[in-house]
């Protein structure tokens, strides 16, 4: 078992990549305020894979998430120590502009968060952004069909998106966040507020990025990790001290957390033996 | 006794009970007072129309649509018309709502969207608060005696150097149009603002960070995002500011000229209706107060369909931008 030196906190073994790294995030800390929110979590994000992270609430992992887009910047508390190298630079270097970064590496929230405008603006909004020169209602139209909604809306993208029902707003979500076609899909538990067919769809949606792109997806649902992460990063949380600190237990192919865990704690977990 | 259907066949140890017959009361009476208070506001509102129209019923006869489309207002050879009232009410609160709420509108953002630290914002708030308690008295001799020699020379060069441009066609020789729209701006300020920080205040967290998220500079996160977001409450705030400057009057009074005229240049005295029934009524007689009930009424219709078409604008936003019916 590995140990920090200094602290004696346990430290995961670290996950040999067995190609190209897209998003190669080194979490030493994560600060809001003076709570430490995460601790050594080391996570390199493949290439053309899925990644899944798993771990009970309050683990920190949608925290690693967001930091991966910069999302936390939004938070004034919020302090990052380490580094995610993204193509060989790191995107918390001050040279770096969160807006770029968030332009490369898009993000699905856990609730569905469409924009106040028609159902076609919604989705063609970050064409838009990005100054998107081409056959913009080809790429909405496929950015829906791809989300599985087209169905529901091809006869009203002219109405609002905020009059479609929560599983519909989350697809439309979706589709907003695929049609810039990102290098790099981050999914903070996309499919909470779904049924489960659209579930499925979302997730074939997953396997079928993941040709092109890659993903990164936080879930709670272990059988969705199963069915389409490549790789499962497991954090628990260290209650020591009076703290509540994530940290990265284990990560492997996720065959091999499921099946053959190597610590303890994972393997309670995915056992459901807690929670 | 309440008739509670359940009791007998629940379970015997279940602790669940229906309401006693003094909560239904309690429920029944605070709903007659909600309905008395609705309905006594209607009540009000129709007898004073009613009154009104009373009053004004001599001159409603006697001029009837005339009053509107006429010019003059002459006491000795009864002749009355209040269309360059009219003509001024409009302009002016036009004018006063396109300056100040542009302006409301910029300090709302200002104010919600993280431009500056908390501490400063609450000071700015409550400074903007604060314009809304000066009485519009204070307003007209701050208009007379700081605002308008400061605009003059400003007023002059334009209308010497553009004067050909119908907007500056006039010289400002003391009160006019300009000075009364700035002062009547900087009076409904503080409704707009205040409302539509409201309204940005109300969008929720999420979609901020959707938009962020979707790489969107602060710029493009509040024109493209927020802005169409709190649409519906902006829209709400400018038709209180704009009622709000139809209906103002000691301001007005003191700064628009009182003059008779309809002229499109910013620099010429003017009227509104508010300001001829506060300057005329003192010393009016019986047939003239009857002419000014009539204004009254005009004025009345005038804020009356200004509101109903803010809401209509403010529903169609709604039903655009939220989806909602």
């Amino acid at each position: 078992m590995n140990m920090q030196a200094e602290t004696g906190e346990f430290i995961a073994k670290k996950y040999e990549p067995k190609g190209p790294v897209v998003l190669d995030c080194y979490v030493k800390n994560i600060y809001y305020g003076d709570f430490r929110a995460v601790r050594d979590t080391t996570i390199p994000v493949e290439k053309n894979k899925v990644t899944g992270f798993i771990g009970p609430s309050g683990c920190g992992k949608s925290t690693v998430l967001r930091s991966m887009n910069r999302m936390n910047d939004l938070i004034d508390s919020f302090r990052f120590e380490g580094h995610i190298q993204y193509h060989d630079h790191d995107i918390y270097s001050k040279k770096v502009d969160a807006v770029i970064v968030r332009r490369y590496i898009g993000m699905v929230f856990q609730l569905p968060n469409p924009f106040s405008m028609s159902i076609y603006d919604n989705v063609a909004f970050g064409l838009r952004l990005n100054g998107y020169k081409g056959d913009e209602e080809e790429m909405v139209v496929k950015a829906l069909k791809r989300a599985a909604i087209w169905n529901d809306v091809k006869d009203k993208l002219k109405n609002s998106g905020l009059s479609l029902s929560g599983g519909q707003q989350q697809r439309l979500c979706i589709a907003r966040a695929i049609a810039t076609e990102p290098d790099v899909l981050l999914m903070d538990e996309p499919c909470s507020a779904l049924d489960p067919i659209a579930t499925r769809q979302i997730e074939e949606l997953m396997v079928e990025l993941k040709q092109h792109y890659s993903v990164a997806l936080v879930t709670h649902n272990m059988q969705q990790a199963m069915r389409v992460a490549d790789v499962t990063a497991f954090l628990g949380v260290d209650i020591s001290n009076g703290g509540r600190t994530g940290y990265l237990v284990e990560m492997d192919d996720t065959k091999k957390i499921f099946e053959d865990p190597q610590q303890l704690l994972t393997k309670q977990y995915v056992r459901g033996e807690f929670s | 006794m309440v008739h509670d259907p359940f009791k007998d066949s629940a379970s015997g140890k279940t602790l669940s009970a229906p309401p006693s017959p003094s909560d239904y009361m309690k429920d029944s009476v605070f709903r007659s007072f909600a309905y008395l208070c609705a309905l006594s506001i209607i009540l009000l509102l129709a007898y004073i129309v009613f009154e009104l129209g009373s009053q004004a019923l001599p001159a409603i006869k006697e001029h009837g649509l005339g009053f509107i489309t006429g010019t003059t207002w002459d006491t000795n050879q009864n002749e009355f018309g209040v269309l360059p009232e009219i003509w001024g009410t409009l302009y002016s609160s036009l004018l006063a709502l396109l300056i100040g709420g542009g302006l409301g509108v910029a300090i709302a953002i200002f104010l919600t969207q993280g431009f500056m630290h908390a501490k400063i914002e609450v000071m700015f708030r409550t400074i903007i608060e604060l314009l809304a308690a000066i009485p519009s008295v204070v307003y007209g001799l701050w208009g007379i005696y700081v605002l308008i020699p400061l605009i003059r020379p400003a007023a002059h060069w334009l209308h010497e150097t553009f004067g050909w441009f119908p907007l500056f066609s006039t010289d400002l020789s003391g009160p006019g149009l300009a000075p009364a729209a700035l002062v009547l701006a900087i009076m409904i300020l503080p409704t707009v603002a205040a409302i539509s920080a409201d309204a940005f205040r109300r969008i929720p967290y999420k979609v901020k960070e959707a938009a962020y998220g979707m790489g969107a500079t602060k710029w493009e996160v509040i024109l493209k995002v927020m802005l169409p977001t709190a649409s519906s409450g902006i829209l709400a705030g400018l038709v209180l500011g704009f009622g709000r400057a139809l209906g103002e009057t000691m301001a007005l009074a003191m700064l628009i000229g009182n003059v008779n005229d309809i002229s499109v240049s910013l620099f010429a005295p003017a009227n509104t209706l508010a300001s001829l029934l506060a300057s005329t009524f003192p010393e009016a007689g019986e047939i003239e107060i009857q002419a000014l009930m009539y204004a009254s009424l005009v004025l009345l219709l005038i804020t009356f369909v200004v509101n109903v078409a803010g809401l209509a604008v403010q529903q169609y936003t709604m039903r655009k931008f939220e989806g909602k019916k």
